[in-house]
């Protein structure tokens, strides 16, 4: 604004915190039950300052059968989404944004098609795939051989890695990052004597540092906090990603009343790396979302 | 498509650089699409044992059943609501910070946390506010005579849902909006306030179409998550009840597939969402392709 | 042959044909400046030298051996292109060291050939900087010892200067200049400003339009213009031009805007045709007014520009424009005569647009 009014200045505040308090809200009341025992708790109402329990309940909720275990399956997760699929789609974009080839439109046309495709969408047939990934080699053969292949993913890290790995937002964002490369990067590079290889590596991959640390952030609160699909090919608790195991000893909306102080914890605990991961790659992390849509 | 300046032959390479993600891809995501599309027009027997083609019979059952145009109708005002909120919320909160000066780097990390969370978690976190016994707001709404109960009430489940689903998407928007009203050229601004126009003339009158290509893009993208975001915190908060008051089509998708056992249905269901995203998808990218040609940013 | 020998050279994009059958020869040690206006080709003929195009027909030979399959690095060349192209995350000197580690110099080697480029551009103290850490001529000089360094048979230059402001610019020409004779090299370089072209070129290439126009020394295009594009393009006054036809006697000049002029010239080949005269602003001096007015040009002074060493005087009749450049101090105003030497002047068949 062009004028300067100490009212409006004000106003601004004022709405922000209020907005904020209101955003945080849930999450300063997760931290005051994580700090109360159950009966505090369950107390109508609830205090509202900080008790001494946190310690307790941090505990208990790490004592819970398999906890830790689907803790490290969701680090397992997150990271494998991360990597597979910033690797995949480097490579994929690079092929498709600098080399010439026959069947490039057609490949081109796979990768886009899938954005349209989340996995929501086509859950029950992903699923059996997952359940055996040689299943459309088997009906495609089937009129001819006699051929009953069989490769299990369900209960697998693999499993639940891929499927979430197989779409093309990736490469969509690195596709758009390397048209804004100027041409004459590449010329200078071809003079020196660089390959596509060597182009990729020492100046492609260099410069799309920003992207790379933004589509970290992006990809690893995604698979983080993945639930449909883990839910569903996951059947083993000591598989399931934290997210999922959370939901599971929750009964919801209904009668029973749930370990509130624990469960509390355990939501606090299961989101302190997401939160983490956001806050301290904040910066690229803006960068990175805004620039997806350019 | 392909940039003027580019490297030709390497065939092999390209293979090489291509088939993991082809691969992938068409494994877990092509040909299941075109098997849900199969599956749409069979019907088959529980055991899997046989399948018969049926043509469009399971989208007539679908589209006739009284459950999923319910379900359809939630999922309308679902959406919108919750679109509309974190929309306004995010945009009202990305024009006071572009205003302050002071605080600006607290208040934007203190709005940004919100991404990181959980679907499932976020649905936990307003469920400790509002459930109906012991939560803190439900308290208070019950004190003001509301007689809260998202357990019996179909309304105040939807609510529940709305305001949970809504705050997930609040930062996103928020910091989309913050971007584009930051990229708006400080010199449009001066010269409409030399010409006379107040700050509210300004906000409407030059801002806000500055920022209407984003809005598009916004608009799509949180329709895209109304759509399906939002079954983890079904799942773990209502669980498509009370009678059917949170069904959404997402969640139908899910149930009839996994729990009622109806693959035809559920893949009927399923290829009436994958022509909506598509057709939204197809939207977004003409109005981005359009917008580009005429050169606005 | 020369160092570079380009024959029957053609360019088609698609169906479009953008370069039409060029021969040129550059010989060792020349400075050869290819000057056009924007879209005329020149910057498409120095990537086909380079590589960076396809040749459509004809061939180019670099030190006799034609390179029309050569790949750019094998061709002995070094670019530097207009917007440097410096690669932005490596520092200066591993911009200039990237071509001979992946031809896997020893590192002995790359880092004395760095310090012996940098120290002939002067470039020593900024070797571990950022491209984004250096001003614009900064850059340019990084991009000049990236192509030093490769010892190159020819260097490439595809119009390094348009991105620096005019003074950076004039500093950087003579600094080409230096290197290139320090260097013993032959240089080739594009660009649309024809003051930068006369001052660097021992030879100059006009192009336009996909066409060589003229090849030759800057003296003789400027005294000797071959087409009316070379006139109206070579020469920082612009050049004054008259329509007009040649008499039937071959012995005047009959010009539209009235003036008459005897020629003692010739031009019996030429009775009756049409013409094109061009006379540069300083080859006009002013007299006075004559008594039969009819051989000299006349014109009602409307604007002065005063351009520090002289006077760009311009006047109008019913005719058109011209200018007439005289010395700084001198006073005029009104109606005002012109009057030209035979050998000033330009005469130029009004449909061929050639030289007569």
């Amino acid at each position: 604004m062009v004028e300067r009014s100490p009212w409006f200045d004000a106003f601004c505040h004022l709405m922000l915190v209020l907005g904020v308090a209101a955003m945080c809200l849930p999450l300063y009341y997760a931290v005051i039950a994580a700090t109360h025992s159950l009966d505090d708790v369950l107390r109508v109402p609830m205090p509202l300052t900080p008790g001494k329990e946190l310690l307790n309940n941090i505990q208990t909720a790490l004592a819970q059968p398999d906890f830790v275990r689907q803790l490290i399956n969701s680090v397992i997760l997150a990271v494998g989404v991360t990597v597979v699929k910033i690797a995949a789609s480097f490579t994929a974009a690079f092929a498709v944004t600098y080399f010439n080839y026959r069947f490039r439109a057609l490949a081109f046309w796979m990768i886009f098609s899938t954005l349209m495709l989340p996995v929501e969408v086509r859950i029950v047939p992903t699923y059996e795939v997952a359940a055996n990934v040689f299943a459309p080699l088997n009906w495609l053969l089937g009129g001819m051989i006699e051929v009953d292949l069989q490769w299990n993913l369900l209960n697998t890290y693999t499993g639940l890695i891929m499927p979430l790995a197989a779409s093309a937002t990736g490469t969509f964002l690195f596709r758009q990052l390397f048209l804004t490369v100027p041409d004459e990067l590449l010329e200078a590079a071809k003079l020196d004597g660089a390959g596509p290889v060597q182009f990729a590596r020492d100046v492609l991959w260099p410069i799309s540092r920003t992207n790379v640390i933004a589509l970290t952030v992006i990809l690893f609160v995604y698979g983080w906090n993945q639930y449909l699909w883990p839910m569903l090919i996951i059947t083993e608790p000591s598989m399931l990603t934290s997210v999922v195991g959370l939901a599971k000893t929750l009964p919801g909306v209904s009668d029973s009343v749930p370990h509130w102080h624990t469960a509390m914890a355990s939501t606090l605990l299961i989101s302190l790396a997401p939160i983490l991961v956001v806050l301290v790659l904040q910066r690229w992390f803006v960068k990175g979302l805004v620039d997806a849509e350019k | 498509m392909i940039k003027r300046v580019h490297f030709e032959g390497n065939t092999w390479l390209v293979t090489l650089l291509l088939l993991p993600q082809l691969l992938v891809l068409l494994v877990f995501a092509i040909l299941p699409a075109f098997q849900a599309i199969k599956q749409s027009v069979m019907m088959s027997d529980p055991f899997g044992q046989y399948a018969t083609f049926v043509g469009l019979e399971n989208f007539k059952a679908v589209l006739s059943q009284p459950e999923y145009l319910n379900s359809v109708w939630r999922t309308l005002i679902f959406t919108s609501a919750s679109t509309a909120l974190s929309m306004l919320a995010g945009l009202a909160f990305a024009v006071f910070v572009d205003h302050v000066i002071r605080g600006k780097s607290s208040y934007k990390t203190l709005l940004l946390w919100p991404y990181a969370i959980s679907p499932v978690v976020a649905g936990v976190l307003w469920l400790f506010l509002f459930h109906p016994l012991y939560g803190a707001v439900a308290l208070m709404l019950r004190q003001f005579g509301v007689d809260w109960n998202p357990l019996l009430e179909g309304s105040h489940a939807m609510l529940l849902v709305i305001v949970a689903a809504s705050w997930k998407q609040v930062t996103y928007n928020f910091v989309f909006f913050l971007a584009s009203l930051q990229a708006v050229p400080k010199s449009l601004i001066e010269a409409a306030a030399i010409d006379g126009a107040g700050p509210v003339r300004r906000l409407f009158n030059v801002v806000f179409p500055l920022i209407a290509p984003i809005t598009f893009f916004l608009l799509v993208i949180n329709v895209v998550h109304a759509f399906f975001d939002a079954f983890p915190i079904i799942d773990s908060l209502t669980k498509g009840g009370p009678a059917g008051a949170t069904d959404i089509m997402v969640y139908r998708v899910y149930y009839d597939g996994f729990v009622a056992q109806d693959l035809g249905g559920s893949s009927a269901q399923s290829v009436i969402l994958m022509l909506l995203v598509i057709a939204l998808t197809v939207i977004q990218f003409r109005y981005i392709e359009r917008k580009i040609k005429y050169g606005s940013k | 042959m020369g160092m570079v020998d380009i024959r029957g050279v053609e360019k088609s994009y698609d169906d479009v044909k953008v370069i039409h059958g060029i021969n040129l020869s550059f010989a060792p040690n020349d400075f050869v400046v290819i000057l056009g206006p924007s879209g005329c080709g020149k910057s498409t003929l120095l990537r086909m030298i380079a590589g960076l195009e396809q040749i459509t027909a004809g061939e180019i030979a670099i030190d006799g051996r034609v390179v029309n399959k050569v790949e750019p690095r094998d061709r002995g060349i070094a670019m530097v292109f207009q917007n440097y192209a410096l690669y932005p995350h490596m520092s200066v000197r591993e911009n200039m060291s990237y071509g001979l580690k992946l031809a896997r110099v020893d590192k002995g080697t790359i880092d004395a050939k760095v310090r012996q480029v940098a120290e002939i551009l002067g470039l020593q103290a900024l070797l571990d900087r950022r491209p984004g850490q250096l001003s614009g001529g900064q850059r340019q000089r990084v991009a000049m010892g990236r192509a030093i360094i490769r010892e190159p048979k020819v260097f490439l230059f595809d119009e390094p200067l348009s991105n620096l402001d005019a003074k950076l610019r004039h500093q950087m020409r003579m600094e080409l200049k230096r290197l290139h004779l320090r260097l013993n090299a032959t240089s080739v370089l594009v660009t649309h400003d024809q003051v930068e072209a006369m001052s660097l070129a021992s030879q100059l290439v006009l192009m336009n339009a996909g066409v060589v126009e003229q090849v030759g020394t800057p003296t003789q295009i400027y005294n000797e213009p071959a087409t009316l594009f070379t006139a109206g393009f070579v020469g920082s006054l612009p050049m004054n031009f008259f329509p007009g036809c040649v008499n039937d006697g071959g012995n005047q000049l009959i010009l539209e805007n009235g003036t008459k002029l005897p020629m003692e010239r010739d031009l019996r080949a030429h009775a009756g045709k049409k013409i094109v005269l061009g006379i540069r602003p300083d080859a006009l001096r002013l007299v006075p007014s004559p008594s039969d007015g009819g051989q000299v040009f006349q014109g009602r002074l409307e604007l002065a520009e005063d351009l520090g060493s002289l006077r760009l005087l311009h006047l109008r009749n019913s005719g058109g424009g011209f200018a007439v450049a005289v010395a700084a101090d001198t006073a005029a105003e009104g109606t005002l005569h012109a009057a030209a030497n035979e050998r000033d002047l330009h005469l130029f068949d009004a449909v061929t647009e050639r030289r007569i």
